[in-house]
């Protein structure tokens, strides 16, 4: 990406403009949300000024209008995960409703006492507490794969937890602190020989590399809207069509129905059946627009300049005395978590906010991965593509002047 | 010195510095002189678990005063402990129920004192007062 094309993207997002304590914002914690270029804002005003009308419902003009563009949006999602129906893309509100509703309606249809659930240890709490709310519930138990001190997840361990009482596998495509790619097509083949589903947290992962579900061979892929420069409050759930089929609706309501009596209520076929309610078709447009606008970019060229910002900030960190960056996968996304000497993250990152700079400190809910690591948390610095090398330039500098404060 | 000269005297020494790192400066200054509570001290029955920190609290009631002692694993949230003990530590229950604690506001720390925050600074203060209102109880039971 030139430099010219990096200031019409930035351009593009108003609020990297903003002045924060009358410094210059540098906003690093995409890895908790994403900002918003202008056409996803627009397109929400669009949306309410031009398009509202509850949908799937009406015989009038909005409605018909309201109800195509938020199934055109489904297309779009579909299209982007390269999913071979756009029957099987679901919107949810995020990533931890799509873990919770597969969870619940999985579960329901497939797992009994005794049966066995496994995730790894770099889970953020999202992909961890609805599998143990699900063992609570059937008396199952929870497995959990390890991972080697760069953060890489330990293949021939997690082998060793397959067996005939598993059904499911969950894991995260990107860990939201160490930064790690895992290799999660090998662990579909791997679970898949093993006749084991997998749910793909794709949260962290989405908005950074091309994802083709397909190829995955993924049962279930989930991401959240707002981490892709989307909306708050709205996500997808890919499953393929087999599993949501057999699963069972996970809310009751409207739309999700076929017929009603107070006997017996037959249910909609997919997607409905799992969209009870009035679905966020304002959010799902304006997602829609937001994956457009990353498309347009190009996920490969996105790819590749935030793989920069990481070779570049990771050499530019590694200056600082005392540095110690937590994670260090041979394939990592643009996250780069670490500490300095024996000072607090909380420290770094409030002195840091005064500087004008946005970091994440913390166990980044994911708090049995920060306790395995035996650390209080991280400092955490998640790039997008709108970020600069000038920018981790100013941060490196401050968070120099900060450890001196500190130290 | 009542509660409320100790607070104005804060005010005072933090009013001589307009830039935030200079403010940020003269707390971890405090942050890091303020006696630690040795392990003993630091017993899960002390802790105060933040999202972002933690922070011990340990009192005892000497002489019909209250005497606060703390700690945290942030310098900054440290040097906010040690602030709220200097203004509260060796006061009657009383005193200290009945307080206001404005000097928070005034010298521009308030976002730390903001349960979004989470670094445990909010349940200490409340159980600062908890502690007091205990002892008080206690007493008036004798």
């Amino acid at each position: 990406m030139d430099k010219q094309e990096l200031l019409t993207i930035r351009a593009d997002f108003p609020i990297l403009s903003e002045k924060i304590y009358n410094k210059d914002l540098i906003y690093f914690d995409n890895g908790a949300t994403t900002q918003k270029p202008r056409a996803v804002v627009e397109k929400i005003e669009e949306g309410y000024y031009h398009l509202n009308a509850n949908i799937h419902r009406g015989v009038h003009y909005l409605s018909q209008k309201a109800t195509e563009a938020h199934e055109a949006a489904r297309i779009t999602v579909a299209e982007f995960l390269k999913a071979a129906k756009h029957e099987e893309i679901i919107f949810t509100r995020g990533t931890t409703e799509a873990i919770n509703l597969v969870a619940t309606s999985f579960g329901e249809a497939f797992c009994k006492a005794g049966d066995e659930v496994v995730i790894s240890v770099m889970e953020h709490h999202s992909n961890i507490v609805p599998w143990q709310m699900l063992c609570e519930r059937k008396g199952m138990t929870l497995r959990v794969i390890p991972m080697n001190e760069k953060g890489e997840l330990d293949l021939d361990a997690f082998k060793t937890l397959l067996n005939e009482r598993t059904k499911i596998v969950s894991i995260a495509h990107v860990s939201n602190v160490l930064g790690t790619i895992n290799p999660v097509a090998e662990v579909i083949r791997i679970a898949h020989q093993n006749n084991v589903p997998v749910l793909v947290d794709g949260a962290q992962s989405v908005p950074h590399i091309p994802v083709n579900v397909v190829e995955l061979d993924a049962d279930f892929y989930v991401f959240s809207g707002h981490k892709i420069y989307g909306p708050t409050g709205i996500g997808a759930l890919y499953g393929k069509e087999k599993w949501l089929n057999a699963m069972p609706p996970y809310q009751g309501g409207g739309e999700m129905i076929a017929t009603v009596t107070f006997e017996k209520t037959t249910y909609n076929e997919l997607p409905f059946k799992f969209e009870a309610g009035t679905p966020d078709y304002i959010g799902s447009t304006a997602l829609a627009e937001a994956l457009r606008y990353v498309q347009a970019i190009g996920m490969d060229k996105i790819a590749a300049h935030e793989h920069e910002l990481l070779v570049y900030g990771t050499a530019q960190l590694m200056e600082i005395e005392g540095m110690r960056i937590i994670g260090t996968a041979d394939h990592k996304s643009s996250v780069i978590s670490f500490l300095v000497g024996a000072i607090h993250p909380y420290d770094i990152g409030m002195l840091l906010d005064k500087l004008g700079i946005a970091v994440r400190t913390g166990h980044h809910c994911a708090q049995p991965l920060i306790d395995s690591l035996g650390i209080p948390g991280t400092v955490r610095a998640s790039f997008a593509f709108y970020n600069t090398k000038e920018e981790i330039d100013v941060f490196v500098t401050a968070l120099k002047r900060v450890v001196t404060m500190l130290e | 010195m009542t509660i409320n000269e100790l607070q104005d005297g804060i005010i005072e020494e933090f009013s001589m510095f307009d830039d935030w790192m200079d403010k940020y400066a003269l707390l971890i200054d405090l942050g890091n002189s303020l006696e630690s509570l040795e392990d003993a001290g630091k017993t899960p029955q002390n802790i105060i678990e933040g999202c972002q920190s933690r922070v011990w609290l340990h009192a005892e009631m000497k002489d019909g005063l209250v005497l606060y002692r703390g700690e945290s694993d942030a310098v900054l949230v440290k040097g906010i402990v040690s602030l709220l003990i200097q203004v509260l530590t060796k006061h009657t229950p009383d005193e200290i129920i009945n307080t206001e604690l404005y000097f928070i506001d005034k010298i521009g720390l308030r976002e730390h004192l903001s349960p979004t925050r989470s670094n445990g600074l909010v349940a200490m203060v409340k159980q600062m007062k908890m502690y007091a209102l205990a002892f008080k109880a206690k007493n008036s039971n004798r």
